[in-house]
């Protein structure tokens, strides 16, 4: 059994971007356990000398003209979207 | 079942009316999240004018609602994307539309593509068209069901690992997911971006062809699309080699679904094509490769919704730290804050070697015995599902539960071949169940015309 303590799942939801309430905490240290339990059966599979696969298209370098393209899309339309925003630029709260 | 032909050559906008009333009549199914009734009509009365015209002039459809769309909001079945107005549209709906199509709604799904039952949508689930106890499947659930319904002749969905023909089959419809890299995937919320494609549902294999004609192609706004490849193959197929995956038909498969897999077979046989049982070792673990690869992916394209450039922003957050954690926490459903935090587990320094890498590299090898079938076989076939629908409730207490009902189809994603769902029989408590025809890379044509030639009309 994969052994995920209460400090695993804090570091992973930091990792994650995550506000986890203690509830959920609990709940996903036994879900992610399970998880991990599954995939180990992997460790079975003799993959020495064998090569990565990363992507399956066979394509490679696909190149575009350094020119800018803005897709048709009004800046003005993608600020508007933004929860908060001020003179045409998204509000955060103070970083520092 | 109702096929675009019904739909052409008639008032577009008695199309969209109808199907409209159909969707709101049929609304216990939650299928739909929301209708795009207003533009809806307005493109009809385009459509009637002779202002658009086209293969698809006045036929009604649907898209998950994962596919940006104007009309009504794109949510992704998330409480973070709730009110989310698309500024674009998607290349798969902006090529139906230049053909006439008119998009009356947005089906539901689970809450980012993830999940095999449509019950992780922060809406609520959708119910399966013959059992309203029993899932719909997922996680394209409403579009399959709308399909279905016959409220429209077709419908778009995104498959990552089954999410089209996993629903197909409990539904009782067709559902393709192309050749990765066929159909744009611009515009469309990734999930898993080294396996996601997008495809349709139908109620034939003709319908899906015309879809698929329509749809592919090489898109300059997505680097991932393959150059065009895709034609129609009017012909019928004669004397195909057909593999059937014997670890796909073992005891631990529902036996009224093998009889009925048996069944398409035999009648594979009949229509002269040579059937023979073929073995894929690594297949059994292609479902612990999956929930290492696509987790992983998960972690990173899920990285942008953070309530600051789009999506609810938590009104609790003091600090920009509380801003993106909050707005996630509250935004996300349980099962996409699993799936994040496995995937940063997974790619985090000390483990990456044991569980990314690993399963890359398995990936690697199942890639080869597919590669190897191809060589002596044109078409692979196994049970879409292991079971029919499930009821709804069954599987969600246990994550890993619900993952083998994506045990037949993960291999397929893995390797990016194509392959499709085909209706093939009725269990005895009338549940659909489907079989599912795998190709070997850019042969989507030819399983069309395999299903196309096996339909009984």
């Amino acid at each position: 059994m994969t052994q995920i303590s209460r400090e695993d799942v804090q570091h992973l939801a930091q990792l994650s971007s995550l506000a986890l309430s203690d509830q959920e905490v609990d709940n996903l240290r036994k879900d992610i356990a399970g998880i991990l339990d599954y995939v180990d059966q992997l460790q079975e599979l003799d993959t020495t000398g064998v090569d990565p696969t990363y992507q399956v298209t066979d394509l490679e370098n696909v190149w575009r003209d350094d020119v800018i393209d803005d897709y048709g899309i009004d800046r003005d339309d993608l600020i508007a979207i933004a929860p908060d925003s001020s003179n045409g630029q998204i509000k955060v709260p103070k970083v520092l | 079942m109702v096929k675009i032909s019904d739909f052409l050559n008639k008032s577009a906008k008695d199309n969209v009316l109808k199907a409209l009333a159909d969707a709101e009549s049929k609304s216990e199914y939650h299928a739909l999240l929301s209708l795009t009734r207003e533009r809806a009509l307005e493109r009809a009365e385009a459509v009637d004018r002779g202002d658009i015209s086209g293969r698809l002039a006045g036929v009604p459809f649907v898209v998950k609602d994962n596919f940006l769309a104007f009309g009504a909001p794109t949510t992704a079945a998330s409480k973070i994307l709730e009110n989310f107005e698309a500024p674009l549209q998607a290349t798969a709906v902006e090529k139906l539309e230049a053909e006439g199509a008119i998009c009356i709604g947005k089906a539901n799904l689970d809450a980012f593509a993830h999940g095999g039952s449509t019950e992780n949508s922060a809406f609520g689930p959708t119910m399966n068209t013959y059992d309203k106890d029993r899932v719909a499947g997922g996680s394209s659930g409403g579009s399959a069901v709308v399909t279905a319904l016959d409220i429209v002749p077709f419908a778009l969905g995104s498959d990552t690992g089954g999410s089209i023909r996993q629903p197909a089959s409990f539904n009782g419809v067709v559902g393709v997911k192309p050749t990765y890299g066929t159909v744009s995937r611009y515009g469309v919320v990734a999930m898993a971006s080294s396996t996601d494609v997008i495809g349709m549902f139908t109620t034939d294999a003709e319908d899906a062809e015309l879809v698929m004609d329509i749809m592919s192609g090489r898109d300059a706004k997505d680097m991932t699309t393959l150059p065009d490849f895709f034609s129609v193959k009017n012909e019928v197929p004669l004397n195909l080699k057909i593999g059937v995956i014997s670890e796909s038909m073992t005891d631990s498969v529902d036996l009224e679904v093998r009889s009925i897999t048996k069944s398409y077979i035999e009648r594979l046989k009949e229509a002269g094509h040579v059937v023979e049982e073929v073995s894929m070792p690594t297949a059994k673990y292609s479902l612990a490769m999956y929930y290492i690869i696509v987790p992983a992916e998960v972690s990173s394209n899920l990285a942008r919704y953070d309530g600051v450039r789009f999506g609810v922003r938590s009104k609790k957050a003091k600090t920009l730290s509380e801003l993106y954690g909050m707005s996630r926490d509250d935004g996300f459903m349980t099962e996409n804050k699993r799936r994040i935090m496995i995937g940063s587990y997974v790619l985090s320094s000390g483990f990456f070697d044991a569980y990314y890498l690993q399963a890359q590299k398995a990936r690697t090898i199942l890639c080869n015995e597919f590669n190897e079938l191809f060589t002596s076989y044109d078409i692979l076939i196994s049970p879409t599902a292991p079971t029919p629908a499930f009821k709804l409730g069954e599987n969600t207490e246990d994550p890993i539960k619900m993952y083998m009902s994506d045990i037949m189809t993960v291999p397929a994603s893995l390797a990016g071949l194509p392959a499709i769902n085909v209706p093939a029989g009725i269990t005895e408590l009338g549940l659909p169940v489907g079989v599912q025809l795998i190709g070997n890379r850019r042969d989507d044509a030819l399983l069309l015309s395999l299903a196309k030639s096996m339909e009984v009309k």
